[in-house]
């Protein structure tokens, strides 16, 4: 579904990615896992055109590099950013409402499925987005891109600063969206829940991909976690 | 007493009314695009021509409908093939380009229509007196221009905060990557919205006009007070524009209709001065003489005092 080839970005003249290659198939959930500045964030904002990239992004067979962030979008790719972007003046339904492409869009999520998924966000519809909580904003952040049908989401950093048990929960949500066929890109630095509920994981080190694996194949190879994960 | 006041105040309304129409659109694009279009009177002096003439061949209301249009296409056009590219230079950039508009707008209408006076009329049908109070006469066009005006401001009140469209726009305007991520053309909505303000600030042209006449000053004269009323509402606050607004149309209207001069107010703290001294002229003033300037001294009081404006916001 995604395939990203030999892909380089710079901020300003500094090299930020170095050849980053990796891809995620439909209805898989992939983990991008490193520390901090190695470049995860900065892989996904490529893809959806914030950073200008350089290689080869395919989405659905077609090439991304060139198309701007909207139109990246409207072919199905979803993005979570990692600081959330609620809305805060505009209520939870606004928000919901928002992540719609078009409101004769029928997709495979509802404000109805989304409210019933999460009672949470039910009762505090007509609430202004910014008074929810850290965990509350992520899940509506989540729904809203949800609400645009992608079928494939890049999440950044979602568990960050979160409760064990609403972390939990962002999990099950995870999961629950690729049982209905929605790929996911899952951008962590806790590789708890990465390993968790992914298929599949690949680590980044230095702006490029030094390992790639399965949960279980990453908790055998503890030099691996020694050198590029654990702090 | 009361006439006066009654008389007043609904001219005041009128007036604040009108230029809410400008300082919405203006506020719009600067809540957008973090720049003060300082050509945004032009559009409106613009569309005051543009339905002066279309008036003489298919009537008013022809024009009151199709000028705004011709106007907010002009603004759109504008804004996608030179502010967009002038916008990648950055702020002073944009700011020279509004300038230079605004002096191109005025030479062309000079150019194209000529330095007169135009004879841009209100239509016959509301050529009436809508009511009578106190022996004097509230002329119909002035309730159509109110009627126009709070029409307008429902109108954009209902769109912005109740329609997709709407929420798309205030989001776009504080997180415009976020949006664009979410799948909505930003730079079209940008276009849009700037286009809307223009034909806004149009509209306002084609309904002055034949009241504050139509003449190449127009924008100038208008121009100025525009920017007053986004500072002291509170930069790219639309409700702070409108309270504004309505502030500077009372408090001229009132200045306007009273009869107090200087003179007068010094009386009453039992201080009286000459005739023949040499600042005799500054005691002299009456209100009514220093009724345009007080949209400025207000603007001063409010960077003293409240310097974010009525509403606005201190940025983080």
């Amino acid at each position: 579904m995604l395939e990203v080839t030999n892909l380089h970005a710079y901020y300003g003249k500094s090299h930020i990615l170095h050849g980053v290659s990796f891809n995620v198939q439909q209805g898989e959930i992939v983990s991008l896992l490193g520390r901090n500045g190695v470049g995860r964030s900065t892989t996904v904002k490529t893809i959806m055109g914030e950073v200008e990239p350089h290689g080869s992004i395919r989405f659905k067979g077609e090439e991304l590099v060139g198309k701007k962030s909207f139109e990246i979008a409207h072919r199905g790719l979803g993005y979570v950013p990692e600081n959330r972007d609620i809305f805060p003046t505009l209520t939870v339904r606004q928000n919901l409402v928002l992540g719609m492409k078009s409101t004769k869009a029928t997709g495979r999520w509802t404000l109805d499925e989304v409210f019933d998924m999460f009672p949470n966000l039910s009762e505090r519809a007509d609430v202004a987005g910014g008074v929810l909580s850290g965990g509350e904003q992520q899940m509506l952040c989540m729904c809203r891109t949800l609400m645009g049908d992608p079928d494939m989401i890049m999440i950044d950093e979602p568990t960050e600063g979160l409760a064990p048990m609403i972390v939990e929960q962002v999990g099950n949500l995870l999961q629950e969206i690729a049982k209905r066929g929605v790929a996911i890109l899952l951008v962590e630095q806790k590789f708890s829940i990465a390993l968790r509920i992914s298929q599949r994981v690949y680590i980044m080190g230095h702006g490029k991909i030094v390992y790639e694996g399965t949960p279980a194949s990453l908790m055998q190879a503890d030099d691996v976690r020694a050198e590029w994960l654990e702090v | 007493m009361l006439d006066v006041l009654i008389f007043a105040t609904l001219n005041g309304v009128v007036t604040g009314l009108l230029l809410f129409m400008l300082a919405a659109g203006l506020t719009l694009i600067f809540s957008m695009m973090g720049v003060l279009n300082f050509a945004h009177a032009s559009f409106y002096m613009l569309g005051a021509y543009c339905a002066y003439s279309i008036s003489l061949y298919f009537g008013f209301w022809v024009g009151l409908l199709v000028a705004p249009l011709i106007v907010g296409v002009l603004g759109a056009l504008i804004e996608r093939y030179g502010l967009r590219r002038v916008h990648q230079s950055g702020h002073v950039a944009e700011l020279v380009f509004t300038f230079g508009l605004a002096f191109l707008i005025e030479e062309s209408v000079q150019f194209f229509w000529g330095r007169d006076t135009k004879n841009y009329q209100s239509p016959d049908i509301l050529d009436f007196a809508l009511f009578t109070l106190f022996g004097q006469e509230f002329s119909a066009y002035r309730g159509f221009m109110i009627a126009i005006s709070v029409g307008i401001f429902i109108g954009l009140y209902f769109v912005l905060t109740r329609t997709r469209i709407g929420i798309i726009i205030q989001a776009a305007i504080t997180h415009p990557k976020t949006v664009a991520n979410l799948g909505h053309n930003v730079p079209l909505i940008f276009m849009g919205v700037f286009g809307a303000g223009t034909a806004l600030a149009g509209l306002a042209g084609v309904i002055a006009g034949p009241v504050l006449t139509t003449f190449p000053g127009m924008a100038v004269v208008l121009g100025s007070i525009v920017f007053v009323i986004v500072v002291i509402g509170g930069l790219g606050s639309l409700a702070g524009a409108f309270i504004a607004s309505l502030l500077i149309g009372l408090l001229q209207s009132y200045a306007i209709a009273s009869d107090v001069g200087m003179q007068d107010l010094l009386n009453v703290f039992g201080i009286d001065f000459p005739y023949d001294h040499p600042l005799a002229d500054l005691w002299g003033l009456t209100l009514p003489q220093i009724a345009p300037i007080l949209p400025f001294l207000l603007l001063i009081l409010v960077l003293i005092f409240r310097p974010t404006g009525l509403l606005g916001k201190r940025e983080e």
